[in-house]
This record gives C-alpha cells, sequence and structure tokens, in this order.
C-alpha cells in the first residue's frame, strides 16, 4: 500500500521536475539575452538537483545526496563565473 | 585560546559540515573532523578578515522566523502573479531605498534575505548614498515596501549588529 | 524499484505531500521563468524553487530515511544551506550584470546609476 503510494507520488513529482526542466531550456533557447539565458541554467541546475533528491527517495540509497551537492557547488561557481564574464568580458554586443 | 582557535564559530561549523557529510559521530571522525576544523579557521585567520559583532543572539532566531514566514507569503503571492499572468497589467517597478546599516555583515545578510524571498531582489548597493536599489514584483504600494525592508529586518539587523 | 523498507502509510502519505509540493512549486517557478516577459521580472521566478520547493522536497527526504533507516537523516541540512546561502549570490550577481549591460547599452527603462563616477567607468 504505501510502496505503491510513494511509487506514484514520486513518479509525479519527477514528471513535474522534468516539466520545470524543460520551461528553463525553452527560456534558455528563447533567450532572448545572454543574462536570461545564465538564469535558465541558474534554474537547470536547481531542477537537476532536486531532481536527485527525488531519486535518492526512489531508490533509497543516500548515494544520490553527495551527487546533488556537487551538481549545486558546480551550478553555483558556473553562474558566478558566468554573471563575472558579463559584466567584464563582453561589454557591448 | 584566541591564539589557538582564532575562528571559534567558524571551526564549529565546518565540523559540524563534517559529520553531516559523513553521518555518523564515531569518535574518529568527531577527531578527524575538529583537525580539518582547526586547519581551515587557522588558515581563515592568515586572511585577516573582520570579525562580526554579534549583539543579540536571540534576534537572530526571530530574525530566522520572521524571514521564513515572509518567504512563505511571497511564495503564494508570486505564484499568483505568475498565474495571472498579463492580464493584470504591468506592476513591477525600480524602488531606491535609504539605509541607515552601514556594517558589511549586516548588508550582505539582508541582501540574501530580500533576494531569497520571491518578488523582491536587491540589484545594487550604493556605498556613497547608502542607498539601495531594488526591483519589486508587485509593487502597489511604495511606501508599504520601504517600511517593511526598514522596520521588519534593518531594525532587527540594527540590533543584531550595531 | 522502491525499496519497501514497510513503510508506514502515514509516513508515506506525508512523504508524498511534501515531495509532490515541492516538485509543484519547482514547476510553477519554472513556468514562471518562460512566461514572465523581462528580465527583471524572470529573476523573481527561479527563488520559487529555490526557497520552498526545495525545503519541501528536501523535508520529504529527511522524513522517508528517517522512518526508513530507523535514523536521523541529516544530509539534506547540507543540500539546504547550500542552495539558501548560493542563490542569492548568483542572482545578485546576474541581476548587477544585467542592470551593468542594460545601462551601457541605454535599452529598456533601467533607473541611472547614483554613482557620479559612472559614466566614465562605463566608456573605459
Amino acid at each position: 500500500m504505501s510502496a505503491t503510494i510513494l511509487f506514484w507520488s514520486i513518479s509525479v513529482a519527477q514528471v513535474f521536475l522534468a516539466l520545470a526542466m524543460v520551461a528553463t531550456v525553452y527560456r534558455m533557447i528563447l533567450g532572448p539575452r545572454a543574462q536570461d539565458r545564465i538564469l535558465a541554467l541558474d534554474a537547470l541546475y536547481v531542477c537537476a538537483m532536486l531532481m536527485l533528491v527525488a531519486f535518492g527517495i526512489r531508490t533509497g540509497t543516500t548515494v544520490y545526496f553527495e551527487v546533488a551537492l556537487i551538481i549545486g557547488l558546480l551550478g553555483f561557481v558556473g553562474t558566478v563565473a558566468l554573471a563575472k564574464f558579463l559584466m567584464r568580458g563582453e561589454v557591448i554586443e | 585560546m584566541r591564539h589557538i582557535l582564532p575562528h571559534p564559530l567558524l571551526a564549529l561549523a565546518l565540523l559540524a559540515m563534517w559529520l553531516l557529510l559523513q553521518q555518523s559521530i564515531a569518535p574518529g571522525q568527531i577527531l578527524l573532523g575538529a583537525g580539518i576544523a582547526l586547519a581551515a579557521s587557522r588558515a581563515m585567520a592568515a586572511l585577516q578578515p573582520e570579525r562580526p559583532k554579534i549583539r543579540h543572539i536571540g534576534k537572530i532566531i526571530k530574525l530566522i522566523g520572521l524571514v521564513t514566514v515572509d518567504i512563505a507569503r511571497s511564495n503564494i503571492a508570486v505564484t499568483r502573479i505568475i498565474f495571472e499572468g498579463r492580464q493584470r497589467g504591468q506592476t513591477d517597478g525600480f524602488l531606491t531605498v535609504p539605509l541607515l546599516l552601514t556594517d558589511r555583515f549586516a548588508l550582505a545578510i539582508l541582501a540574501c534575505i530580500v533576494t531569497a524571498t520571491p518578488g523582491s531582489a536587491w540589484l545594487e548597493y550604493d556605498a556613497r548614498n547608502n542607498t539601495v536599489l531594488i526591483h519589486v514584483l508587485d509593487l502597489v504600494d511604495e511606501a508599504t515596501w520601504i517600511d517593511t525592508l526598514k522596520n521588519r529586518y534593518e531594525a532587527l539587523l540594527l540590533e543584531i549588529f550595531q | 524499484m522502491i525499496e519497501t523498507v514497510d513503510t508506514p502509510v502515514w509516513a508515506a502519505i506525508l512523504v508524498s505531500v511534501l515531495v509532490l509540493a515541492g516538485a509543484l512549486l519547482t514547476l510553477v517557478g519554472c513556468i514562471g521563468l518562460a512566461r514572465l516577459e523581462t528580465f527583471y521580472h524572470r529573476i523573481h521566478a527561479p527563488t520559487l524553487g529555490t526557497s520552498f520547493g526545495t525545503i519541501f522536497l528536501l523535508l520529504g527526504s529527511v522524513v522517508y530515511f528517517t522512518v526508513t533507516n530507523q535514523r536521523l537523516a541529516v544530509h539534506e541540512v547540507l543540500v539546504f544551506v547550500f542552495v539558501s546561502v548560493t542563490t542569492p549570490v548568483t542572482l545578485m550577481l546576474l541581476a548587477r550584470a544585467a542592470l551593468y549591460r542594460d545601462r551601457t547599452e541605454r535599452n529598456g527603462n533601467v533607473p541611472p546609476s547614483a554613482d557620479p563616477d559612472y559614466t566614465e567607468q562605463g566608456q573605459r
């Protein structure tokens, strides 16, 4: 009984998160400007991290948390670097 | 004491993080974590950072509670704005708020609070005039926003840090 | 797929509600990211996912692992602290970058800088 509830709810949650990722990719493709794309990339990282947390609950293992943490770290560093690049790199398109 | 453990809070936080990552409180892990925390906090002391002066520990808990409630409330508000979309017209706007805070740590915390709350984002701090530029998604009344920011958060942060 | 370590029904329902709420909030945030019109609108949307979206999902995970493993799963605290500390920083940096770019190109109705030295810096 409880296994069925968990299976279905986590599946639906993963579908929600996948749709969220689709929405961020849509914004990333549409732009229109570099900062919109970077913002979308950051949101995509967060969605991926949450997806891994959901996966961790689904499989009942804690290994995915380390992966989630690493993805969070990479997303942070990547977004900061890109934002810095926007400030210093190509100022005028 | 200060010589051996230059940043006690940082060391404690690092030890806690180590134990959380290892998911155990075995004596060996505590020893290892303590060693790492000690080494890292001494490395931090070599950078000679400014030391924040925290006055009221109790107020910090009050601040955390306040922020949690506000974030919950603005989560609901922003959800509504997203689904109402274009029909409601333009209500967003930029807002310049004069601040009394000058402590760098307090300003950093205020910036994090404002940005973490959906519906308001900290854009730019001007150190010369001590003002901050904020973008607000639902700017119905400027005075209310300035009042919330100054009386709810800034007053508390002033009590904690200055 | 799911290892059934006989989870009690109340725990399963609680975990389901928390996980679904978290995922739904994140989805709403990302829909907002896709739907809202300007960059300064959009910058508000992802915080839905990073504030309560993350909190709910992680709470669900805490409940699940605490119930099934018979011990307190506290790993999630780290993820939460990390996310709540880093998102404001990235958003602030991005907002400043966007503001800087919009000002140097003079597009949109962005307020001018309060700093009088600004234009000289912009032209350099």
